[in-house]
């Protein structure tokens, strides 16, 4: 569905990704997963074109994404990243709703789109109609992730979507989006720097380091058989919870 | 942007067309003190005697602005003196006696009267009866007294022609100089605490605190004879106006001056009818010239507030128009932008004053160049505050309308302009009180408003008068101000509202 192929990226004097070739199958969650600085944001950066590579290609569905198709490939793609990136002068339902009525979209349309979208990510439609600043973290992450999903895009890209959330809120909304992801089938493309959420969400595990790809496979795998000591401490700093969701 | 420009432009030229449509076969000018006022005054009567109608367009700004008033043609006509011809219109250019400085005046296609009969400048004064006492005619006569106290306005001090010329050229010997407020010299002689003090040979004081003027026997002074200068078109449309103009060359003395002065500013007399007294007094009464009716205070202050609205609503609405395309421009293109902000900082700091005087060669006086000029002012805060408000958006909220897919022109319309909306009227709100402010100078092109009872009330030092644009001025800006806090009210989001706790 997605393939990156020898796309890197400086900042200035910092690298912040190698050149660096990675396939994600359609279907299925691939989880980005390193330190801070290793890349993986700008990696999902680069695929929804916020940040231009300085070398590679991204290609998307086989077509290689370019200024001319860039827009259209945007809306193939949702994008949801760490405080959620809703506007705050919309109510939760402009917000969902916003690209849909740039694209004219019947209301009746976009109505039934929005309370489908409701029921799948377990939120209040009343809450719909509150402005960001009214609606709790965990809500805000739930009015996101409809935004994204609302012209039903192929792919699915989560920017440490939890990262500021409270332990149980997070608990809560990492086992509703592994329900929504599996509902959907959709290929998403997650990143954070919490191995036990990665373990619990990914099919396929992508560890970085240095804008390198260290390792790709399973949890399992990386605990089995790490690719070399630097996976074995990753592993071992971040132990998962001992007891309850993860394998 | 053209379509904009092109309505601006209408808005403008219909504008000009208005107030040409009230114009009058001949227009006088006259500067903002009493003298001109009423010199004006007299030649619009006299002008009018043949049944032509004349208009007065009063108390315009200083020298410059009437010099190029009447070179542009916006006036006819305006009292002047040969000395202030001399020394600043033709500054830098030796000349040397009337008949060239007529010649100066021709090739500029302007004409210029025989003396009126008086000459108005610099004149040394004493008490009268402490002049009487000492036997004390002339300038000369001062140096037997060498322990007179002298007290002179702070510019005749620093004139390099007035008292350090003066003492050089008299060889005065007095020792006991200082320089104040010309209107406290006046309370100074008369408390007796000073016994020599200057002043302009007209001014209506000299009646008041009963004062001598001394002879300048060695004629130190320039003359600043009071003549009208003219553009010869228009004396050649209208012969016999100018004719009846003329008959007014030789009549006035000092003293006839001095008195009419006084009638202005002491017996607060208004002027047309201190012109028409006069006029009738020399040349009997005719008809076609009635002094102008007696304004109500009510009257005055709608014509003010009609014209200062018009003056602010043009020049504002122009601004706003322009000023916000600039600024988010200027947010998107960041080199673009930094030249625009900058050009329109240096525009901000020209002197409001100094702005209104630029803008007469290229728009005439009255409304238009008063509108341009407070358009040109009215830019920078608006194009600031855009541009900041654009720019200060947080960088996730611009890349999740980026991500999400919409259009550059979606963006700026749903999610831009709505976020940066609290700075851009904020900017607005900051022109439109500057707007207000600075459209009371306009008064001093001509333009009306507010200005015209602040400028004539300062003149006459009649506070009733200065309150009178002084007060609506300062509630027009506090409504105006509540205008725009109910409107920020009406259009920011409630999601905006919400103070960052985090």
């Amino acid at each position: 569905m997605l393939a990156l192929q020898n796309i890197s990226k400086r900042f200035g004097d910092h690298v912040a990704v190698q050149p660096l070739s990675l396939t994600v199958e359609k279907g299925g969650t691939t989880v980005l997963i390193g330190p801070s600085g290793c890349g993986k944001s700008t990696i999902l950066r680069m695929i929804i074109g916020l940040v231009r590579p300085d070398s590679g290609t991204v290609f998307f569905d086989g077509t290689a994404v370019v200024m001319q198709n860039l827009a259209s490939v945007r809306r193939r793609i949702g994008y949801v990243i760490q405080d959620g990136g809703l506007f705050p002068h919309m109510t939760a339902r402009e917000n969902v709703t916003v690209m849909a009525r740039h694209l004219r979209w019947s209301k009746p349309r976009i109505a039934d789109r929005v309370t489908e979208l409701a029921r799948l990510v377990k939120l209040e439609v009343d809450l719909l109609g509150r402005y960001p600043a009214e609606l709790s973290g965990g809500q805000r992450q739930r009015v996101s992730l409809m935004r994204a999903l609302m012209l039903d895009p192929e792919v699915l890209l989560m920017d440490e979507p939890f990262a500021a959330l409270d332990p149980m809120i997070r608990f809560d909304l990492q086992r509703d989006m592994k329900s929504v992801f599996r509902q959907l089938g959709k290929t998403v493309l997650f990143v954070t720097h919490d191995l036990g959420e990665a373990a619990y969400l990914a099919d396929t595990l992508v560890l970085l380091r240095e804008g390198r790809v260290v390792q790709q496979g399973t949890y399992r795998d990386l605990e089995a058989r790490p690719a070399g000591d630097f996976v074995r401490r990753f592993v071992q700093a971040q132990r998962p919870a001992p007891s309850g969701e993860a394998p | 942007m053209i379509r904009l420009l092109a309505t601006v432009g209408v808005a403008l030229t219909l504008l000009t067309g208005w107030s040409g449509s009230e114009a009058a076969a001949l227009t006088v000018g006259s500067k903002k003190f009493t003298e001109s006022v009423i010199l004006g005054d007299m030649a619009q009567q006299m002008l009018a005697r043949g049944g032509l109608e004349v208009k007065h367009r009063h108390e315009l700004g200083g020298t410059r602005v009437l010099w190029d008033a009447l070179l542009k043609g916006d006036i006819d006509v305006y009292p002047e003196y040969t000395g202030t011809l001399r020394k600043e219109i033709f500054a830098g250019t030796a000349i040397s006696g009337e008949a060239q400085l007529r010649e100066m005046l021709k090739r500029r296609g302007l004409g210029m009267t025989r003396s009126l009969g008086f000459n108005n400048t610099y004149i040394l004064g004493m008490a009268w009866d402490r002049a009487r006492q000492l036997g004390i005619r002339t300038i000369s006569d001062l140096n037997r007294y060498p322990q007179l106290r002298f007290g002179f306005s702070n510019e005749f001090m620093d004139r390099e022609d007035g008292w350090p010329g003066l003492k050089q050229y008299y060889h005065l010997v007095q020792k006991n100089v200082r320089g104040l407020d010309h209107d406290l010299a006046y309370r100074g002689l008369a408390a007796r605490r000073l016994d020599v003090i200057d002043l302009y040979a007209t001014d209506a004081e000299i009646r008041y605190y009963d004062i001598r003027p001394l002879v300048d026997d060695k004629h130190y002074f320039p003359d600043y004879d009071a003549v009208y200068v003219y553009r010869l078109d228009a004396e050649q449309r209208h012969p016999h106006a100018f004719a009846r103009l003329r008959k007014l060359e030789g009549r006035i003395s000092e003293d006839t001056m001095t008195g009419l002065n006084a009638a202005v500013k002491l017996r607060h007399q208004p002027e047309s009818r201190v012109a028409a007294g006069f006029i009738a007094k020399e040349f009997g009464s005719a008809a076609g010239a009635p002094a102008p009716p007696a304004v109500s205070r009510l009257d005055r202050l709608k014509r003010n507030t009609v014209d200062h609205l018009i003056l602010v609503g043009i020049s504002l609405s122009a601004a706003i128009l322009i000023a916000v395309p600039l600024g988010v421009l200027a947010a998107s293109r960041r080199r673009l932008g930094q030249a625009l902000l900058g050009l329109a900082g240096v525009i901000q700091t020209i002197p409001a004053l100094a702005l209104l005087v630029f803008m007469i060669p290229l728009f005439g006086i009255g409304a238009v160049p008063a509108i341009a000029a407070l358009f040109l002012y009215s830019l920078l805060p608006i194009i600031r505050n855009t541009y900041s408000g654009l720019h200060d958006i947080p960088v996730p909220l611009q890349e999740s309308a980026v991500a999400l897919g919409l259009p550059a022109g979606a963006r700026l319309r749903l999610v831009e302009l709505p976020l940066a909306l609290r700075s851009i009227l904020a900017g607005i709100k900051t022109s439109a009180v500057i707007n207000i402010g600075t459209a009371t100078l306009g008064a001093l092109i001509g333009a009306g408003g507010y200005g015209q009872p602040v400028l004539t009330g300062i003149r006459l030092d009649d506070v009733g008068l200065i309150m009178e644009g002084a007060i609506p001025a300062a509630v027009l800006a506090l409504l105006v101000q509540g205008l725009f806090e109910l409107l920020e009210r009406l259009t920011i989001s409630r999601g905006l509202r919400y103070r960052k706790i985090e």
